[in-house]
């Protein structure tokens, strides 16, 4: 079978065909880098997304934090994985990197920004 | 009165930037000026990915992008930071006034840099009849809104522009739980890059209208429906073709505009047409000294390109000092 596809890894967008077969990747055309076949293989065979939002702070200078899954998610899991995030609750000073939830969809949830106490 | 040989307005991608450019050509008494409690300009909003693929070789996401650079920054001793200031008199002959909490200061810049971004175009712009309810706002306002401060401004969205923002706030809002009904756009493709239209529009099965316009919103105090048509190769209405989308959130996604007041008020050539200045080099304005950078120089699609161009503007501008220019 065949599908085409946009690849998102980066701002060129290169428009792909990408034929398949039983859930496997056969051939991809179109991309002007290894990334955008192995993002055509993962859209057919598990596509993943990084998710990224914000978690409400209480007592810290911010009052979302930023963050985001340290590598991709399944694409499914995105609406269920926001209200995980949704009950999240950041008290404690973090840095950008600092793991905020693990075993988070396969994945760490990390802060993408600093917070503190101070200037609250 | 303050004296800095180099004074540069803007705490964002394209000033801090060219901040530290300027600093590794040697100049070494900047100050830098940020309105915003925070360095890092609009980054501070891009909590999403897509930043740095060409600068740091990575996937970050805005935060993080502008993370690396308040880090720099902040560690350099030539650079000083002065935050929550803004300002509001520029002369021509590069003297500076900017109001801070409890007090108002002057600084005479030996070389000033210009990094102010840009701004929203609005509905007024684009001319929308129908009446002025509560509930429209700029992609932007409503990102700030939601990453920020925490809240959700709708729960039924209609998307008017295809612009970058405005495709981000459709995947945003999503996540969020509220139902984006519908983006609209008066051309016949997107105007924001073809990765959100696919990860942020085609992700979700969001309706995704091109060659549209939105004809009337209607409401009396909050949005309560708009009125969208197709449009042909001409830009006129389809007859038959109008249809109604409940909803009570309308965001404008159309086109960012270089600011460039304060030069303005300086008495700089700007471009009527783009709103950028107008000037017989690259990143420099008609005024001697005063250059300008990223945004407010003109609108980029990526962070990456605003960093390049920054940092070529710190050069020029040390050049400058070090009476080269």
């Amino acid at each position: 079978m065949k599908k085409e596809m946009i690849c998102i890894e980066c701002p060129k967008g290169c428009r792909m065909e990408v034929y398949y077969g039983d859930g496997k990747t056969v051939e991809v055309n179109g991309n002007m880098c290894p990334r955008g076949r192995e993002y055509a293989a993962s859209e057919i065979e598990d596509p993943r997304r990084i998710l990224t939002s914000s978690v409400l702070c209480e007592g810290l200078d911010l009052r979302m934090l930023p963050v985001r899954t340290d590598k991709p998610i399944p694409k499914q899991a995105l609406l269920q994985a926001m209200e995980r995030i949704r009950k999240i609750r950041v008290k404690e000073p973090v840095r950008a990197g600092d793991v905020i939830a693990q075993d988070f969809f396969g994945a760490n949830l990390i802060a993408t920004r600093s917070a503190t106490r101070e200037n609250v | 009165m303050i004296n800095k040989d180099l004074v540069i307005v803007g705490g964002g991608p394209a000033g801090m930037a060219a901040a530290l450019s300027a600093r590794d050509a040697g100049v070494r008494d900047i100050l830098l000026l940020e309105r915003d409690q925070y360095l890092g300009g609009i980054l501070n909003q891009c909590i999403h990915t897509g930043f740095g693929i060409y600068h740091f070789k990575e996937l970050l996401t805005g935060c993080e992008y502008a993370g690396r650079f308040i880090s720099l920054v902040e560690r350099s001793r030539e650079i000083d930071v002065s935050l929550k200031s803004f300002v509001v008199r520029l002369t021509n002959d590069r003297v500076l006034t900017f109001l801070k909490p409890g007090k108002m200061e002057t600084v005479r810049a030996k070389a000033l840099i210009m990094a102010t971004g840009c701004r929203e175009r609005t509905r007024e712009m684009i001319h929308i009849p129908g009446t002025r309810p509560a509930g429209v706002f700029s992609a932007g306002l409503a990102q700030k809104l939601i990453n920020i401060e925490g809240l959700l401004p709708g729960k039924e969205v209609v998307i008017v522009g295809s612009g970058d923002i405005g495709l981000i706030m459709a995947r945003r809002f999503t996540l969020e739980g509220a139902r984006v009904k519908a983006v609209i756009e008066i051309q016949k493709q997107s105007r924001g890059l073809m990765r959100n239209v696919v990860q942020c529009v085609h992700d979700f099965d969001i309706p995704l209208y091109f060659s549209h316009r939105i004809s009337r919103i209607s409401g009396r105090d909050r949005v309560e429906k708009v009125e969208a048509v197709r449009v042909d190769e001409q830009g006129n209405d389809v007859d038959g073709s109008r249809f109604e989308i409940l909803c009570d959130t309308i965001l404008v996604s159309v086109g960012l505009i270089p600011e460039n007041e304060l030069i303005e008020m300086a008495g700089a050539k700007i471009d009527s047409a783009t709103n950028a200045p107008l000037s017989k080099e690259l990143n420099t304005t008609s005024i001697p000294g005063v250059f300008a950078c990223g945004n407010c120089y003109r609108v980029y699609d990526l962070v990456d390109s605003v960093t390049r161009d920054a940092q070529v503007c710190g050069r020029m501008a040390a050049e400058f000092l070090a009476g080269a220019r």
